[in-house]
């Protein structure tokens, strides 16, 4: 990926987010994150039913990474089940962890595999997969 | 104006340093008090009996008398060393208030407070039952004797306020507060934070009961503040820490006797080095003038918000600001990314919430840019800034 393009798909992803909005159905998982070392704050909505996220939202401030991290994160996990999902991030959290991990399975993640460079954005790329999580947590939980 | 005297502008000569809320660069003089007692007369205070710790008390206890002079008080019975701000602010509430309150009290503060001025409280709230109310502020986020006027009752007993708030930077009548305050028998606690370090302070003269502030953010070291209050309420305020250089005397009988202020309030080794590079720190404010200091930041106040008017997307939150502290956002851009584009032409500027995480409600926005400016910021610098933030366009390409 060249770096106009990918550019290109965090700004449009940071100032036109998808499904950025504030959702206040019950059926939606709800789970906060904040950044502890700046103040990213979001709120994710998740919809799960029968191990497969059918719908997902997101409301907060952010910085361009975090927003643009959110919105491409959701988009690409709306329709897995959460072994899918769960199976993404993973990949994603080795991208940015500098590790070992399968690009081909990331398509547009992979915007952000050189964050790394910038030590103290990799919080900010990380924080909707710890939101995601969280989510998924709960859902799991509460089919206990 | 003195920027020769800071090592910090020598040693980064490109930098552009517009933080002065969070802290301030340290002049030589600071720096070499420091270095001097860690190189020439290291030894505790009050405990020995030989020269180079004679001196060390010498020049400790009489940081003490700079420090009263320097804020007006009465005595120097009256100045305790602390952490800093925050610290003298949880003191004066756990030490002090906790055992003059009763259940149904109440202390009146803003939503414009920094944490340090809001926490202690809530604690005290939920642990003795007081009730902390919010002073309403007016259109431009300013609180009035008229609007305290509206909230105190037979029940208000404390009013505490910052002097200058940091995020607004309007300065608060502390003077009118407390006469007003003094008659309805209130108690007046001003945090001193943003104020002490930008403008004349005297605690006569205004009356106030306590007072808190920091050596960092106004030239001196990190890790040292003061307590001021008058000497009847640290009379009765109980220790909040108890050990060596305290006590005057304890037996196994469980006897013992605490000395009198200010020692009984400063229990361990203190930090002497801060406490001197404090010292250090308030001869030389005086030595440029706390006027001229004050003086001198109105000025690049009015120029930076001028200059910042001229750009058609940004909005400045403070326009009425009366001190070196000015907010802003570029539109649609979160206030991290601006600071870190600003980063990038070594401009420093705080971005976030500043500590003040309930002046969201007033100013509708949660997080924003913050300038703080110090007398030693220059028009040129605000120029560099200008001319940075009119290419905003390009914020984008520079931080991704």
């Amino acid at each position: 990926m060249d770096n106009s393009f990918k550019r290109e798909l965090i700004v449009d992803n940071a100032s036109n987010p998808f499904h950025k909005k504030k959702i206040e159905d019950a059926s939606y998982i709800k789970a906060n994150t904040h950044n502890e070392s700046c103040i990213d704050n979001i709120d994710l909505f998740v919809k799960v039913q029968d191990n497969i996220v059918v719908d997902a939202y997101f409301d907060g401030e952010a910085c361009a990474i975090t927003t643009s991290a959110t919105s491409i994160m959701i988009r690409n996990i709306i329709g897995k089940t959460l072994v899918e999902a769960r199976s993404l991030m993973k990949e994603y959290l080795k991208m940015i962890n500098e590790e070992t991990y399968q690009e081909e399975k990331l398509g547009e993640l992979n915007v952000y595999q050189d964050i790394a460079k910038q030590p103290s954005r990799k919080k900010c790329a990380l924080l909707p997969v710890e939101t995601l999580e969280k989510t998924f947590n709960i859902y799991e939980e509460t089919k206990k | 104006m003195h920027r020769e005297d800071f090592l910090m502008f020598e040693n980064n000569p490109d930098l552009i340093y517009l933080d002065n809320g969070a802290t301030t660069f340290k002049p030589k003089e600071v720096v070499d008090k420091i270095v001097d007692y860690y190189t020439k007369y290291t030894a505790n205070a009050h405990r020995g009996d030989y020269d180079i710790s004679q001196e060390v008390d010498m020049e400790y206890e009489s940081t003490r008398e700079v420090v009263k002079d320097f804020i007006g008080a009465k005595s120097s019975k009256e100045i305790i060393f602390t952490k800093g701000t925050t610290e003298s602010m949880n003191i004066i509430v756990s030490s002090f208030m906790k055992n003059y309150l009763q259940k149904g009290d109440e202390v009146l503060i803003t939503k414009a407070e920094h944490a340090s001025n809001v926490l202690p409280w809530f604690e005290l709230e939920k642990e003795i039952g007081i009730v902390v109310k919010f002073i309403p502020l007016t259109d431009t986020y300013k609180v009035t004797l008229e609007n305290i006027k509206k909230v105190v009752t037979s029940k208000t007993k404390v009013i505490s306020l910052a002097a200058i708030t940091n995020v607004i930077g309007d300065i608060r009548p502390i003077k009118e507060i407390t006469k007003y305050a003094h008659e309805n028998n209130i108690l007046v606690v001003v945090d001193g934070a943003q104020s002490v370090p930008h403008t004349k302070t005297d605690v006569k003269d205004t009356d106030i009961d306590f007072l808190a502030f920091s050596a960092h953010k106004m030239l001196g070291p990190t890790g040292v503040g003061v307590l001021y209050a008058k000497e009847k309420y640290l009379e009765v305020m109980k220790p909040f820490t108890y050990g060596g250089g305290m006590n005057s005397r304890f037996e196994s009988t469980k006897e013992l006797e605490y000395k009198d202020i200010p020692l009984r309030l400063e229990a361990g080794t203190q930090n002497i080095a801060g406490v001197l590079g404090l010292k250090a720190a308030i001869l030389y404010l005086e030595k440029v003038g706390m006027d001229n200091i004050h003086e001198h930041e109105l000025i690049l106040r009015d120029y930076l918000i001028k200059r910042l008017q001229e750009i058609p997307n940004i909005t400045v939150y403070n326009v009425e600001s009366e001190s070196g502290i000015v907010i802003f956002n570029i539109d649609d851009i979160f206030a991290e990314d601006t600071s870190r584009y600003l980063n990038h032409y070594k401009i420093c500027i705080r971005a976030g919430n500043h500590c003040t995480k309930i002046i969201k409600d007033e100013i509708k926005v949660k997080n924003t840019c913050r300038i703080s400016l110090y007398f030693y910021n220059t028009k040129e610098e605000i120029d560099k800034l200008i001319e940075v933030l009119k290419d905003n366009k390009k914020i984008y390409d520079i931080i991704l």
